[in-house]
């Protein structure tokens, strides 16, 4: 039998996987099953009675609420950033680069500090705000900007790659037919980055979800008014009421379990790494 | 047809070209030929409208198009790598053109299905209307590109390294099959190349392009007979160049590795140290006695291939000679 010029000697291999599945099992899997297992300690009973209370319902509807805007609002936003970057030139694009990826350096807590030095009732705007009577910090609004800030660069971190690799030929050649801006990105750009679209879409939504740190400070933690899913978790946890918080918890994993498969079927199916430009 | 008047353009730092002056008759055929850098296919998207002149002036059909984008030139592009687009049938690639025309030019649906037909079966694709690009050969893409080009009926065809992305055969069959098209059709059609045999082959007229300068335009024949710059006797055709003793520093002749006659009393020897068939001739390689310097010859190969070793003395009988500054101070000379 001969080996790859490449490949390791069996043991070498053998020692590696071994590894990667010990580490993977431990730090992925066990949270996981345990995350579930807590969850239905005492039965379905008690863990659909602790899904059904009604600050459980409120932060599932309020998490779903904050997910509907800062979804849609990054998905437009990541296109024209994305289309920005890649089929234009112009001073600042380096800075524009740089700024899309920085929620991701930026610890979410800080993130969620700069809202509440802005918006704050001590922040720079916060004393036009309560002229006004507008409610930022510690509202929904003020949940919705964390997240969209936390969330934007999920879908141009997607978006760039791929259509800086597909390059401006096919845009070129629609305007060249008589096709204006819209029937150009309708027809031509959409169609062509539809998938690594949805993909970023995807993990944005798994993140506009889960997010803690951003939202923990902008929040307020008012039951039933401003606490999330990720927000319930804590308060529940903090209360003993272990059922509850696993069942809430287990909610969100199950969130990252649909997010993972799906994208694992986008990737399947249409290859969206290897072959991007079929 | 077109007229271009002092064409300029800079990306950055870089200029592309300088001061373009250019005219093109209708129905012409034209070859923007140079080396990758000269200019050449930034001229070609300025022609287009897909790029725009830092100054000079673009007229197409009379009308001073200089500022208008590409949707309005009415041009037809074809791109190096087709850009078709992968997600529609081969149909509605053709069609698209017609397809995004609003108001009174919209044509019917059945109309415009009819019309990307009539093209595929100039194009010789029929049948295939119903495919995606992806499913189809790089020549029968290059002939798809060039149907949906063709689809608005275009007042100019402009062609970007139209057979760059192909192997030598099919880039064989489908230059004759472009030629026959562009005949059958009398469109105006410009075509930026890096291949000196393409542009001889094909076009009306070459222009020769280098460093964003035109070197010189003339017909096929007259730029590999008569090169007005070294760097046009240099880059189209084979050259050998030789010092010339006893002028100005920089003098050089130029003479084609066929343009020379045996003489066993000739002016310069050869050594030769490689021999191969090329074609129909003996191509015999090697250092001239004397000053040294790297000659190709092509010998008949109806006689005996030459050895290895061996000295051919030998005349040029038709030369070219330019000084240091690249004009030329002698057309053919002994």
């Amino acid at each position: 039998m001969s080996m790859a010029p490449t490949s390791e000697s069996p043991l070498a291999r053998a020692a590696l996987i071994t590894v990667a599945l010990v580490f993977l099992g431990f730090f992925l899997l066990l949270p996981l099953l345990a995350v579930f297992s807590e969850a239905l300690r005492q039965g379905a009973g008690p863990f659909l009675d602790a899904l059904h209370t009604p600050d459980a319902l409120a932060a599932i509807r309020l998490t779903l609420l904050i997910a509907a805007i800062s979804v849609p609002l990054n998905m437009v936003f990541g296109v024209a950033a994305s289309w920005a970057i890649t089929k234009f030139q112009f001073p600042g694009k380096a800075l524009l680069i740089t700024l899309i990826d920085l929620p991701f350096s930026v610890s979410p807590v800080v993130s969620g500090l700069i809202f509440v030095l802005l918006f704050g009732a001590n922040g720079l705007f916060g004393a036009w705000l309560a002229e006004h009577d507008l409610k930022i910090i510690f509202a929904v609004p003020g949940i919705v900007l964390a997240t969209v800030f936390i969330t934007f660069p999920f879908v141009a971190r997607e978006l760039i790659p791929l259509m800086l690799e597909q390059g401006k030929d096919d845009e070129e050649a629609a305007i060249s037919l008589g096709a204006n801006g819209w029937q150009t990105f309708w027809h031509v750009t959409l169609p062509n980055i539809r998938w690594g679209l949805l993909y970023g879409v995807l993990l944005c939504n798994a993140r506009a979800m889960g997010e803690f740190g951003a939202v923990s400070v902008v929040s307020g933690h008012i039951r039933g008014e401003t606490n999330t899913m990720p927000l319930h978790v804590e308060i529940l946890y903090n209360e003993y009421d272990f059922v509850g918080a696993f069942a809430v918890a287990s909610l969100l994993a199950l969130l990252a379990l649909v997010t993972l498969i799906a994208k694992t079927v986008l990737e399947w199916r249409f290859g969206l790494h290897a072959g991007a430009r079929h | 047809m077109i007229h271009l008047r002092g064409i300029t353009k800079r990306f950055g730092d870089y200029p592309a070209l300088h001061g373009i002056d250019l005219d093109v008759a209708p129905g012409e055929f034209i070859a923007l030929l140079g080396p990758s850098g000269s200019g050449k296919t930034t001229l070609l998207r300025i022609i287009a409208g897909l790029e725009f002149q830092d100054s000079g002036t673009v007229l197409l059909g009379g009308e001073d198009v200089s500022s208008l984008p590409v949707a309005q030139r009415h041009v037809g592009f074809v791109f190096q790598h087709y850009a078709l687009f992968r997600h529609m049938t081969v149909a509605d690639n053709v069609a698209f053109g017609l397809s995004v025309r609003r108001g009174k030019d919209r044509l019917p649906k059945a109309a415009r299905h009819a019309r990307a037909e009539e093209l595929l079966r100039l194009v010789q694709l029929e049948g295939l209307g119903s495919r995606y690009p992806g499913q189809l050969s790089g020549g029968q893409r290059q002939r798809v590109a060039l149907a949906r080009a063709l689809a608005i009926e275009p007042r100019l065809l402009l062609l970007d390294e139209p057979f760059g992305a192909l192997d030598a055969k099919v880039r064989k069959d489908l230059r004759r099959w472009l030629r026959d098209l562009h005949k059958q059709m009398g469109l105006t059609s410009i075509f930026v190349t890096h291949d000196q045999e393409e542009a001889l082959e094909l076009a009306d007229r070459v222009v020769v392009m280098n460093q964003g300068r035109i070197e010189q335009i003339g017909a096929p024949d007259a730029v590999y007979m008569n090169p007005e710059t070294p760097f046009v006797s240099h880059f189209v055709g084979e050259t050998n160049r030789l010092p010339v003793p006893g002028t100005a520093a920089g003098s050089e002749i130029h003479f084609r590795p066929h343009e020379i006659t045996l003489a066993p009393d000739g002016a310069e020897a050869l050594l030769v140290d490689n021999v191969f068939r090329k074609g129909a001739v003996w191509r015999a390689e090697g250092l001239l006695e004397g000053s040294g310097q790297f000659v190709e010859l092509d010998l008949p190969s109806s006689g005996e291939a030459p050895r290895l070793g061996q000295t051919i003395r030998f005349n040029p009988h038709r030369a070219r000679m330019f000084n240091a500054n690249g004009d030329q101070t002698q057309g053919e000379t002994r």
